[in-house]
């Protein structure tokens, strides 16, 4: 994909980012390495672009240090499902408190369109160029399955849900997953004879059903079948690492007169106290 | 300079034991003193030991060569380090009731203690025979005194523990006292 | 400013010099520290989660060194002073990131217990082989600092050191330490918190229409803004200009990289820490560090003992290396005698910084254990019988 500020996957963050009422300030962008690894740079935002599918424990050390910054990690399949595979299903385990956007282009497109852990079965890629053989993940399932407290999916024509997700995700606490399926015209699709991205766009209008709280376990993308998009998790109250660490600690210590509570490393949380609830 | 090796195995508190000498050594007599340990599957299987360097000098090579003193709690561990004791000023500080001192040169001093018994029968633990040891090594050796030996012992187990770690200590302090004045 | 009282364990302790290096840790306000176990630096973190809930910091297992060596970055960035732990197979791992802090500038430090190599090796016994991979382990060209403490004393007072260097120069220092030293008990003294000096980090106090992240403001380095007070900074591992956003030509990889490498050095002075003792008209000189120059002092008291003329130069400083130093000791010794577990890495930079002056004799040792002293005592005494090239 393009990451330009036209790009709408950018322009619904944005206005997502603009409707929020939340300080400007106060959220940050982390991104990895790939097409949306750039992204860090073009939003006005504190902002991190780091190494190549490590975004997510930059992101993790970061809230943990500043637990009053809402931290997004902005990433593609590449980028975290396949080079960043372990740190995904731990941050989710821990229920991170992170906010985080895949973009899914089904393929390494920023080296040159490469086969990637989401690339569909016999999908031709430079790196599988007699086609795919190997099951890709289902990624709404994975992020479910390790426990994200949100998990959305919505294409790069749905701008308005996507932008309402992105917003729902703004005020989620806990690990939050939305994955947009965006086209790569200039590698993907021209391999797999899908036509321009003009072509996708209606492909992803006409053949994905919209279906909330679906089964994520039925939420498989192939070649050229249609897809399932929606808001498939959304739980309220689980609690994220910090609030586990500090609740847990706070009755393992509760007769413990040196016990400190855990309040962030930055100068101004330990003023404003901001963990304690 | 004293090199001093504390073996037995896992479980019987080798390492503790080894702590309480070398912080006593270090920490209340104004002595310099270096704890080395083995590590790794070697700590956690069945033969296990330390090494305490003792010295009035800055301790530079920090592993021992020959040993003046071995503490041993176990006839294998004794077997394995009987062998790097000095030959003309050796001395063996053992379990005697699990450990037979054999083949060794007519210069090396033995001192035996039933520390697991003394444990067990004041003490209704065998737990404490490490602390028996090291009294009744405090006693026997006088390498450091019998003060510092039980502030250090004092400072390293667990609190309710330290009533019965001292009187470990005064039982086999008294047992070397006994037999071996 | 002096340390927090809050991290310093005031007093006397019998500890190993992987607990030393916590409370090292702890005294210089490190209160984040991500982690994966590893042998032999297990006891770093292990004792780093033990006491930080009682201090008002954080430990965060993570799930490989990868994760470990960027989530202290984070934290960084955060607002946090940090530190990561591990040895040989770990050190390998988090190599890429230590590029990462380099070309950021984030200061952050990491700790290497060395242990034999290569691969799983030694897992429990002592090496110094990893000295080379510390300077050069990242792709590019670079500069970072490292030192190397032979005691658990020095694993204390040696680790305030590394987080001070690496806050006041903006670089990640590496404390390159061995499993003999970490494992060694030994006597620590720990002064009151208003006797241990901190560098504090710099927040940029320019409004944020004036502030750029890179640009050198005192020294070649630039300050660091606080997170979340509207700067709205970026950083990036790209070639990058004083914005702080990719910029990649020629022109600005000069820029960036020449000045990444000269801000260390240029200050070689404040940074390189060196003990001697008796090099005044010594004919052999003993270059070591870490355990073994511990080893390599008790040969030098027997080479004294048969009349030799021998003194030491022990490297707490490592990287950058003491170029200069060396190479005005080359003209005053006939021999340089480098002893060190590894099968000779920094008698190499003897070797360059001597220019021929005089014999460098390299006592190299695969790891396992230490030295013989005799073994050291040998290369002294065929030192000495080096042809005088005064």
């Amino acid at each position: 994909m393009e990451t330009t500020d036209k790009h709408p996957l950018n322009n619904a963050f944005l206005n997502a980012l603009d409707k929020s009422p939340m300080d400007k300030n106060k959220i940050a962008i982390v991104s990895g390495i790939g097409c949306t690894g750039r992204v860090a740079g073009y939003v006005n935002l504190d902002s991190f672009h780091t190494t190549h599918g490590r975004a997510l424990p930059f992101a993790e050390g970061l809230k943990a240090a500043s637990p009053d910054t809402k931290v997004v990690v902005f990433t593609g399949d590449g980028d975290l499902m396949s080079i960043g595979g372990n740190h995904f299903i731990h941050a989710g385990r821990k229920n991170m408190d992170l906010m985080v956007i895949c973009v899914n282009n089904l393929n390494y497109a920023m080296t040159g369109g490469q086969v990637s852990a989401t690339t569909p079965q016999r999908a031709i890629t430079a790196t599988a160029p007699y086609g795919s053989f190997c099951e890709p993940f289902n990624l709404p399932f994975l992020a479910e399955t390790v426990g994200a407290v949100y998990v959305a999916r919505w294409t790069v024509y749905h701008v308005r849900e996507m932008q309402k997700a992105m917003s729902e995700a703004l005020n989620k606490k806990g690990f939050s997953f939305i994955e947009i399926m965006s086209p790569c015209p200039t590698l993907f699709e021209r391999r797999n004879k899908m036509g321009s991205a003009l072509t996708r766009m209606k492909f992803y209008k006409e053949n994905t059903k919209v279906e909330n709280n679906a089964d994520t376990r039925n939420t498989k993308i192939s070649l050229n079948d249609p897809f399932t998009v929606g808001k498939f998790v959304d739980i309220e109250g689980k609690k994220t690492y910090l609030e586990a660490m500090n609740s847990y600690y706070d009755e393992a210590f509760q007769s413990d007169d040196e016990y400190m509570r855990y309040r962030g490393l930055a100068q101004k949380n330990y003023e404003e106290g901001c963990l304690n609830d | 300079m004293t090199e001093i090796r504390i073996s037995g195995y896992g479980g019987q508190g080798v390492i503790l034991s080894a702590m309480v000498i070398g912080k006593a050594a270090a920490l209340y007599e104004n002595k310099y003193s270096s704890l080395a340990q083995a590590f790794g599957p070697e700590a956690r299987g069945s033969s296990c030991s330390a090494q305490v360097i003792i010295s009035d000098e800055k301790i530079l090579y920090p592993y021992l060569v020959n040993s003046d003193i071995l503490i041993t709690m176990s006839q294998e561990a004794f077997r394995k380090f009987s062998p790097e004791l000095k030959k003309d000023s050796g001395i063996v500080v053992y379990e005697n009731e699990l450990v037979k001192p054999e083949g060794l040169a007519s210069s090396v001093k033995t001192f035996g203690v039933p520390a697991t018994r003394i444990a067990e029968e004041k003490l209704g633990k065998n737990i404490y025979l490490n602390i028996v040891m090291v009294g009744f090594f405090t006693a026997v050796t006088k390498l450091v005194s019998q003060d510092s030996a039980k502030k250090s012992v004092q400072s390293l187990v667990p609190e309710h523990t330290i009533e019965n770690n001292v009187k470990a200590f005064d039982l086999g302090y008294a047992y070397g006292k006994e037999h071996y004045a | 400013m002096k340390s927090d009282p809050r991290g310093v364990l005031t007093g006397v302790h019998y500890i190993d010099g992987d607990h030393a290096a916590c409370e090292g840790a702890l005294a210089a306000g490190c209160r984040y520290v991500a982690g994966y176990p590893i042998t032999p630096s297990t006891e770093v973190v292990e004792r780093f989660a033990m006491r930080i809930p009682h201090i008002g910091g954080i430990f965060m297992q993570m799930e490989d060194e990868i994760a470990s060596s960027i989530a202290l970055q984070g934290a960084v960035w955060g607002g946090a002073k940090a530190m990561t732990v591990t040895s040989g197979p770990g050190f390998s791992l988090m190599m890429e990131h230590i590029g990462l802090a380099v070309m950021t500038e984030t200061p952050c430090v990491f700790v290497n217990v060395q242990r034999g190599g290569p691969s799983t090796g030694l897992p429990t016994l002592p090496a110094q082989s990893d000295m080379m991979q510390a300077r050069w382990g990242s792709h590019g060209d670079y500069e970072i600092i490292a030192l190397s403490p032979n005691s658990s004393q020095e694993c204390f007072d040696l680790m305030i050191t590394a987080f001070n260097l690496s806050e006041r120069f903006r670089v990640p220092v590496m404390f390159m330490m061995d499993e003999c030293v970490g494992h060694m008990t030994e006597k620590v003294v720990i002064p009151e918190a208003d006797k241990i000096e901190i560098f504090e980090r710099k927040y940029t106090k320019k409004k944020p229409s004036e502030y750029k992240p890179y640009e050198p403001v005192k020294d070649l380095i630039p300050e660091m803004a606080e997170i979340g007070k509207g700067y709205k900074f970026h950083i990036t591992g790209l070639t990058h200009d004083e914005r702080g956003y990719p910029a990649m030509n020629e022109e600005n990889q000069h820029k960036l990289v020449s000045r990444l490498m000269d801000k260390i050095r240029n200050y070689k002075k404040e940074i390189i820490m060196i003990e001697e003792d008796g090099l005044n008209n010594a004919d052999v000189a003993v270059v070591s560090y870490g355990i073994t120059s511990r080893i390599a002092e008790k040969a030098m008291i027997d080479a004294r003992k048969m009349g030799i003329k021998v003194g030491k130069a022990r490297l707490k400083t490592i990287w950058p290396f003491a170029d200069e130093y060396i190479n005005t000791l080359s003209k005053k010794v006939k021999a340089i005698v480098v002893p060190e577990l590894n099968a000779g890495q920094i008698v190499r930079e003897v070797e360059r910084a001597a220019r021929g002056n005089c014999n460098i004799i390299s006592v190299p040792h695969f790891g396992g254990t230490v030295h013989k002293p005799e073994v050291i005592l040998a290369a002294i005494k065929e030192g000495a019988q080096s042809g005088n090239n005064r």
